[in-house]
């Protein structure tokens, strides 16, 4: 079993236990000179956390539970420390080391029988976190490497390919000097290893025009590591909407919808995405927005409560939000047109956290798959736990991220398909280094670049190896 | 067992006399303990030394997530949590509060709804949380070997596979523990007719009080000499930490049929059910869900019972494919004789797995129709069921107070959920006085103030209404040869937990048992 490895730290005396050896007994909570661990501007809800019966269902599809076996890394640990912080308990190293570890899978929000809405108590608590915690200067400069990678699609173009190691030097210093790098590289050789192969950058046109008779038309969101390391998403992703009869509008000043920032407490610049990309989209006319990323679709989904305090676009972000599509959900909507051609194989549908537990798409994907002729979908046992991916988890706690990867990899490899497919380009990159490091060959894709080989009638060597 | 703890071990045979893990200079640190905090500085100073360095949780904070279980609104934080891997590492804990003196109490999922896990301030939880392997499935003997943390349901994962699977389910089944099973003599809706916790285990390794390991049964059934292992299951920790189980496997039934059958009225589906019974028809399961645990489920898990249900029925089959029809034939009629308006069959596993989830998620999903509210558990001859329920329905009439019904009907196990609202001034004691009276209810028509969720904090103090101090006083020495110093999970199941060394009973006098020369006061 894994030794909880938390959140990397430069200072060993982070961790509580090591810290406080020699605390024993009842200690009391919150002595009188300790700041309370909320302020009031919007703190975790007592009404939420009251709706927890504290009747444990949530333990076993937690997947810091499943590793360290500890309450207070469990979703009902950490609706109790949320609690003790309500009531005036200090926000304490060890109180920050238990949010962050959570990946915010919410498999614990499927599994709750009670409606715990707990992407509700954790993001207000994240929010809390990152105002009134100071974290150790590795872990601040890790996190800020990130916020200064990922949402820029020209900086991560500067991994792309064999070239990575030279074009990286173009990167900023914050960047290059906070050994993120070195933590992404082998993931990202292990993926490339496996992704179809036609991934070479297509530059999709502001608008492609349905085929046949239109019946509707959509706007498509292009995202940062999607539009970059799977450009082939976002290409299949235009096709099929369009063989399906849908103009597909998309827009070239879109930029990075926050997914990482709002699902991290970063609230100011999660907000400065949100109304950004409500800008663009209102801009393009369109009522539909399809979205092929879960990550992204689950926090575009979020808007409304991201921008309730903004008065210029609380009531916009609502209407925005009704828009919001995930490609699956809105394909077996709109029921299908085009004709699919046979794939003889074998798959393993990986449900994304973000896209199933987030969003509670589950049968579309699944229903879509079967339509294909001579397809093979093979489920995955403990489906519901997290492969480890989790937005950025994985970058700041590669260790416990990989025993979850591993872990994965084992599940989808008793499945014996060939080729393993999911809607999220997070859990594709996890996934594909467990799965070489343990020597499994199959291919990865998405959804969608499944669907558009059928529409097409390619061969299934264009899904990567199998 | 011996008296003097701590020399002998006699309840069964010695597994091994309980290695030493504990470096000298831990354990040194004995002599009378002192005060409370020292004696606890103590025991986690050795569970330092005996424990991985993430063994102990010490952060106040942390320690308050350890505060309750299923039940919480009893909460007290523990002075020490400790997360022990290994039988010894448990032992090396438990000796050291035999020897200071410090109470301890077992926890393993913290799923319990009687408080059966809840913490003392003076003392450590040990928590099994981290013992979680599956030794061993030993498919041709039916039995497996498992740690006490292991889930209920992953015995049956690990077991399917093989064709066999693990009978007593309680409705926590995805989450509780196999040791929390065995403390509990937990059932479920299949123990009508496969029984409970206590038909499953044969064996088990057992911490004693004292910190002696001794194992108790074993893979063989029915050990000579008297039942100790039957003396520990079901006692609430009271007696030790179970730190293995052996469990019996059982073979996956040929055909399983589960039917979902919608009446209009409690009345109606109480009589089918004793219909089914006395036609001679054990079933695997009969449930029943009455309207508003019927509603809470449909808003969790959106299950999809019969429209307008006042109540409904969830039977299951199984066994031999012919057997199973032929039952199914019956069982099908004299539901249809009793006033059912709709039966639906599973017709596949997606199916059976949604209607046992409504069921199953019946009492977390109460949440969603009540802030709050009191899981109750009493037994009743199944004959007094319609009785017993609409007495329930006029208490709940009178008080204003309402009250949801989930029960495993076949055995006649009540689970009357008693909604309130916390916030209310006056409402929480309503509600307890209700969920007394339905336990007074259950003892006055023959019953049990517990039928499977145990005594635990919450329902000591009904022990009097069902025993009588000759009872308790016995069963007190009992306890006492297992735990003369009262620290297992003292203040558990016995109203008012005396000293071992007393003499018991209140009049202050002898127990006949001592008197008699038949028996010893520790
Ligand atoms: C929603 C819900 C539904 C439930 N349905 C059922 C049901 O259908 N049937 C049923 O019987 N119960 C049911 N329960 C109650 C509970 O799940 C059971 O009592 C279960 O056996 C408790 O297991 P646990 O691991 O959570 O034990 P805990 O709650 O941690 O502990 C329970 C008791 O066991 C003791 N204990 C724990 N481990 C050990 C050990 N290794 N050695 C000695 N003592 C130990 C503890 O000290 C405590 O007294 C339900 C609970 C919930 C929340
Ligand atoms: S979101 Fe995931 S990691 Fe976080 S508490 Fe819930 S189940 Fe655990
Ligand atoms: S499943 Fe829901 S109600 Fe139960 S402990 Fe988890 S969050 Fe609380």
């Amino acid at each position: 079993m894994a030794q909880p490895t938390r959140v990397q730290s430069d200072e060993p005396q982070s961790d509580p236990r090591k810290a406080g050896a020699q605390a024993h007994g009842p200690v009391p909570i919150g002595s009188p000179t300790a700041r309370p661990a909320f302020d009031d501007e919007h703190p975790p809800s007592a009404e939420l956390i009251s709706d927890c019966v504290h009747c444990g269902f949530c333990l076993p599809t937690c997947p810091t539970y499943t590793l360290w076996g500890e309450e207070m890394d469990s979703p009902r640990g950490r609706i109790d420390l949320m609690k003790a912080g309500l009531q005036g308990a200090p926000m304490t190293d060890s109180m920050v080391q238990h949010f962050d570890a959570c990946l915010g899978c919410m498999a614990c929000v499927t599994a709750c029988p009670s409606g715990v809405q707990y992407d509700k108590l954790i993001e207000a608590t994240r929010v809390q976190v990152e105002r009134h915690h100071t974290r150790s200067p590795g872990d601040r400069a890790m996190r800020a490497a990130i916020f200064a990678l990922f949402p820029y699609k020209r900086r991560l173009r500067a991994l792309r390919g064999p070239l990575r190691a030279y074009q990286a030097s173009g990167l900023p210093k914050v960047v290059r000097r906070s050994g993120l790098l070195d933590r992404l590289a082998p993931k990202l050789a292990a993926m490339e290893g496996l992704a179809p192969v036609l991934e070479k950058r297509e530059k999709l046109p502001e608008r492609v025009p349905a085929v046949g008779q239109r019946r509707a038309v959509v706007g498509m969101l292009t995202g940062c590591v999607q539009g970059e390391f799977f450009p082939g998403v976002n290409a299949a992703t235009a096709r099929v909407l369009a063989a399906e009869g849908c103009d597909v509008v998309i827009p070239r000043r879109q930029g990075c919808c926050g997914a990482l920032s709002v699902h991290n407490g970063r609230q100011e610049e999660a907000e400065r995405f949100a109304r950004s990309t409500i800008d663009s989209f209102e801009a393009a006319g369109v009522d539909t927005v399809v979205v092929n990323a879960a990550g992204c679709g689950s926090s575009m989904k979020e808007y409304a409560e991201v921008l309730a305090d903004d008065p210029a676009y609380a009531e916009r972000a609502r209407a925005f939000v009704a828009k919001v599509r995930d490609v699956s959900e809105y394909l077996a909507e709109l029921g299908s047109v085009a004709p699919r051609h046979p794939l003889e194989v074998t798959i393993a549908y990986h449900d994304a956290c973000h896209l199933g537990h987030a969003q509670g798409i589950r049968q579309q994907p699944r229903a879509l798959l079967r339509e294909i002729p001579g397809l093979q979908l093979k489920e995955i046992p403990e489906a519901e736990i997290c492969c480890g991916s989790a937005g950025i988890w994985n970058v700041l706690n590669p260790e416990p991220a990989r025993e979850l990867g591993d872990r994965k990899a084992r599940n989808i490899a008793s499945t014996g398909a060939t080729l393993l497919v999911t809607a999220n380009p997070g859990c594709l990159m996890q996934v594909s280094s467990s799965l070489e490091r343990q020597g499994t060959r199959m291919g990865l894709a998405h959804t969608i670049e499944v669907l558009d080989a059928s529409i097409r009638g390619l061969p299934l060597s264009t899904l990567g190896p199998q | 067992m011996s008296g003097t703890h701590g020399t002998e071990k006699t309840a069964g045979p010695v597994l091994g006399t309980s290695t030493d893990t504990v470096p000298p200079e831990a354990t040194s640190a004995t002599g009378t303990p002192g005060d409370k905090a020292d004696a606890i500085a103590a025991v986690t100073r050795v569970a330092r030394a005996a424990l991985p360095a993430n063994g102990l949780i010490t952060d106040p904070t942390e320690l308050r997530t350890y505060e309750c279980d299923g039940l919480a609104h009893y909460r007290v934080t523990p002075a020490l949590v400790v997360l022990p891997e290994t039988t010894e590492q448990v032992a090396a804990v438990v000796r050291a509060c035999a020897e200071h003196g410090v109470p301890f109490v077992a926890r393993g999922s913290g799923t319990g709804l009687s408080g059966g896990a809840l913490p003392r301030a003076d003392g450590i939880l040990v928590v099994t949380s981290r013992m979680r392997a599956i030794r061993e499935v030993r498919a041709a003997d039916q039995r497996a070997v498992v740690e006490p943390g292991v889930i209920n349901l992953d015995v049956t994962r690990a077991a399917t596979p093989e064709g066999y699977y693990y009978a007593p389910d309680p409705s926590s089944q995805q989450i509780c523990s196999v040791g929390g099973n065995l403390a509990e003599n937990s059932g479920g809706a299949h123990c009508l007719k496969y029984g409970f916790t206590s038909n499953h285990v044969l064996g088990t390794d057992l911490v004693t009080p004292q910190g002696d390991v001794v194992q108790l049964g074993g893979l063989a059934p029915d050990a000579p000499g008297y039942d100790l292992l039957g003396t520990v299951v079901g006692s609430e920790g009271t007696l030790g930490i179970a730190t293995t189980a052996i469990v019996r496997l059982v073979r996956l039934p040929e055909e399983v049929r589960t039917l979902l059958v919608g009446f209009r009225s409690t009345d109606d589906a109480g009589a089918a059910t004793s219909a089914i019974i006395s036609a001679g028809i054990v079933p695997a399961a009969i449930e029943m869900m009455d309207a508003l645990a019927i509603e809470a489920a449909e808003a969790a898990v959106h299950c999809n019972y019969p429209d307008g249900a006042g109540a409904v029925l969830v039977i299951e089959l199984d066994g031999a494919a012919v057997e199973v029809e032929h039952e199914y034939e019956q069982v099908e009629r004299l539901c249809r004789e009793h006033g059912s308006f709709e039966q639906r069959l599973a017709i596949d596993a997606a199916e059976r797995a949604l209607i046992w989830k409504g069921r199953k998620s019946a009492f977390a999903a109460v949440g969603r129709i009540s802030p709050d509210y009191i899981v109750q558990d009493g037994v009743i001859p199944r004959t007094a069921l319609p009785e017993v329920l609409r007495a329930i329905a006029d208490l709940s009439s009178s008080s204003g107070v309402r009250v949801a019904n989930v029960f495993h009907a076949g055995d006649g196990n009540l689970h009357p959920l008693v909604l309130f609202d916390g916030e209310k001034e006056g409402a929480g004691e309503a509600a307890e006085e209700v969920s007394g009276a339905i336990l007074d209810l259950c003892i006055s028509h023959g019953g049990s103030i517990t039928g499977e969720h145990g005594v635990g904090t919450d329902k000591a103090a009904y022990m009097p209404r069902m025993f009588t101090d000759e009872d308790l006083d016995t069963m007190q020495l009992v306890r006492c040869a297992f735990d003369p110093d009262n620290i297992s999970n003292p203040g558990k199941v016995f109203p008012t937990p005396r000293l071992c060394g007393e003499v018991p009973g209140k009049r202050k006098k002898p127990h006949p048992l001592v008197e008699a020369g038949l028996a010893d006061a520790f």
